[in-house]
């Protein structure tokens, strides 16, 4: 891109082109403000949630964030409950979707046949269009009453004995609860990681990766000891996009989890997280404090996805220019 | 010697084929997923299917009958305002990014705090919105949930037009305003006019994200039993619908919910392959 463009005067000041110049300046005002709204459009969500969220804050203090107690009756609040929810659901999501989103890229990248490559790539990320009440709606009526009839009995019998990852898988297979949902936002997020890892496992340089060959590397150890090593910021990258989607992603969490304020050590028990207990919390709050401490809630979210969405943005934007360079 | 180095090559052979196994098995199951995801929303969906669905308010509960006429005109005309509000700023706010901001850092802010708007929990716009219009107004209403609606919609925009008016080559830019034409001509007549099909692609894509939202108008459009075409009232719209009736015990909401979720995932769907196979013809990614 030619930096002389930006820096070339508007045009000369003679005084048949002076509507010219006028029209672009109102034009440069124009452009420039819509650019604005999107920059304060962030900062004003911020800020309204700050707001929002004061009387909460100021209410309950730092307990807000260590408490468990939700008792919208006795007006107390507190947010470890949905905090610990959003944590361990996504948790298990990035557990279980980056491995899976890792192999996908791959076989993409270096596996399947030419001719497949772009239509498996193009169905795996059909699922990122997927409106996520969908997952919701499939993960109540299809999905829960699978995981309860055949998977989840057989994770108790089998590693529900074992003593201290036992814990993690006792209790009644309901179907829904933190396992489920994390599974779920699996689903959800695979697309959104396997398609960052595949545009950048596109670009390492051939040479490297023929050099490997060369010397007599197998396919997977070019992969793992080449071309992994040589993305690593953007798969990281990736896989934060991915943690992001994954924290704040409503619906489909909404409907599996069961939303219930408790937290349990088993992965088979319902729970709630911050985006559930807002989508059913938040349009029958009566009371301000109410309204406000879920407003809290909702800002807590907002934090911690921005800063793992700037971390993922940052990863990337680095690789972007390294591969530039 | 000799045996004890085919060995070792054989076993990393093995390796390599387990591990690439793996790979495809991990694929597999994500095309799994995608085809009974699709599969159980085309079965429930294709059975609940009818043309009451358009003709019929959504019903009460545990009644039988009923449509969902009322959420299908809120839902498109809250997307309609989104997209009324959204369009110009989103490719204004694009243009500023591509042709008026290069190498400057104020360009490089925006373009940052885009992306991550683009990807930012859509249960926060609802948020926003609600303390930004809800509450000093008093009611949910139409407007706000087409607002923030906007607010998903405009990040997208932005991005595909940023990208569309980079893919124009420099030449014609220099081309243009070497014969006098002021800037703001050059942008609306050369640049707007080469990248139309892309921008226009960029705006089909944020239309077929913004359709299947459900989260940001929870509190923000909230839901409405009746025909309503007043948009400073509550406004039923087909995701609230779906979710309300999907949560209940009642059959019949439930059967009305999958005819609701089948015609969404099928415009979702279908709009948005239609418009990234015009923009992967156009070149970019």
């Amino acid at each position: 891109m030619s930096e002389a463009l930006a820096t070339m005067p508007a045009a000369t000041s003679t005084p048949p082109r002076r509507t010219g110049i006028l029209g672009d300046r109102i034009f440069f005002w124009i452009v420039t403000a819509c650019g604005l709204i999107v920059l304060t459009a962030l900062l004003a969500a911020a800020a309204s949630m700050l707001w929002g969220g004061l009387l909460a804050f100021h209410t309950f203090g730092f307990g807000f964030i260590t408490g468990m107690e939700w008792d919208p009756v006795a007006g107390h609040f507190a947010g470890l409950v949905p905090i610990y929810g959003t944590l361990v659901t996504s948790a298990l999501a990035m557990i279980i979707g980056v491995p899976v989103s890792l192999g996908i890229a791959v076989f993409i990248t270096e596996v399947a046949p030419r001719a497949i490559r772009g239509a498996v790539g193009g169905a795996i990320e059909l699922l990122a269009g997927i409106p996520s009440i969908i997952y919701g709606m499939w993960g109540l009526f299809t999905f829960a009453p699978f995981m309860s009839d055949y998977v989840q009995p057989i994770l108790i019998d089998w590693l529900g004995p074992i003593p201290l990852i036992g814990a993690l898988f006792s209790g009644a297979p309901l179907g829904i609860g933190m396992l489920t949902s994390g599974i779920v936002l699996a689903v959800m997020i695979i697309p959104f990681i396997s398609s960052v890892m595949r545009d950048v496992f596109l670009v390492v340089p051939p040479q490297l990766k023929e050099s490997a060959y060369a010397l007599g590397s197998t396919k997977w150890e070019v992969v793992r000891d080449i071309v992994i090593p040589h993305t690593r910021t953007a798969v990281v990258g990736g896989i934060f996009l991915g943690l992001g989607r994954a924290l704040g992603e409503t619906m489909a969490v909404t409907f599996v989890l069961g939303n219930t304020h408790n937290i349990a050590i088993s992965l088979m028990e319902p729970g709630t997280s911050i985006a559930a207990t807002l989508a059913n919390e938040f349009a029958e709050a009566s009371d301000d404090l109410y309204r406000s401490s879920l407003t809290a809630l909702g800002l807590i979210l907002f934090v911690v996805t921005f800063i793992v969405l700037a971390a993922a943005k940052v990863m990337l934007v680095r690789m972007a220019r390294q591969r530039g360079e | 010697m000799a045996s004890s180095s085919t060995s070792l090559y054989r076993r990393r052979q093995l390796g390599s084929l387990i591990a690439l196994t793996l790979c495809g098995i991990a694929t597999v199951l994500g095309l799994v997923f995608l085809i009974w995801i699709i599969w159980t929303t085309l079965l429930h969906g294709l059975a609940a299917l009818s043309p009451a669905l358009i003709t019929e308010m959504t019903p009460p509960p545990g009644e039988d009958g009923g449509g969902l006429a009322n959420a299908f005109m809120g839902s498109l005309l809250m997307v309609f305002l989104a997209v009324v509000i959204g369009t110009p700023i989103g490719v204004l706010a694009g243009t500023f990014l591509s042709e008026f901001s290069r190498g400057k850092k104020l360009g490089e802010a925006i373009r940052f705090v885009n992306d991550i708007l683009l990807s930012a929990p859509s249960i926060i716009i609802g948020l926003f919105v609600y303390e930004l219009i809800v509450r000093p107004t008093g009611r949910f209403s139409g407007f706000a949930g087409g607002i923030a609606l906007a607010f998903i919609f405009v990040p997208v925009v932005v991005r595909t037009t940023d990208e569309m008016l980079r893919l124009v080559p420099d030449v014609m830019r220099e081309a243009a305003l070497s014969l006098g034409i002021p800037r703001w001509k050059v942008t609306v007549n050369v640049l707007y006019r080469s990248a139309s099909t892309g921008i226009l692609t960029g705006i089909l894509l944020a239309i077929a994200r913004i359709s299947g939202e459900t989260a940001p108008l929870l509190f923000t459009a909230l839901n409405n039993q009746y025909w309503s075409l007043d948009m400073t009232q509550p406004m039923a719209n087909i995701p609230v619908v779906i979710f309300q009736f999907a949560m209940s015990p009642y059959e019949q909401w439930q059967n009305l919910a999958w005819a609701g979720a089948f015609v969404m995932t099928a415009f979702v769907l279908i709009l948005s392959v239609v418009s990234r196979s015009f923009l992967n013809r156009k070149g970019g990614k």
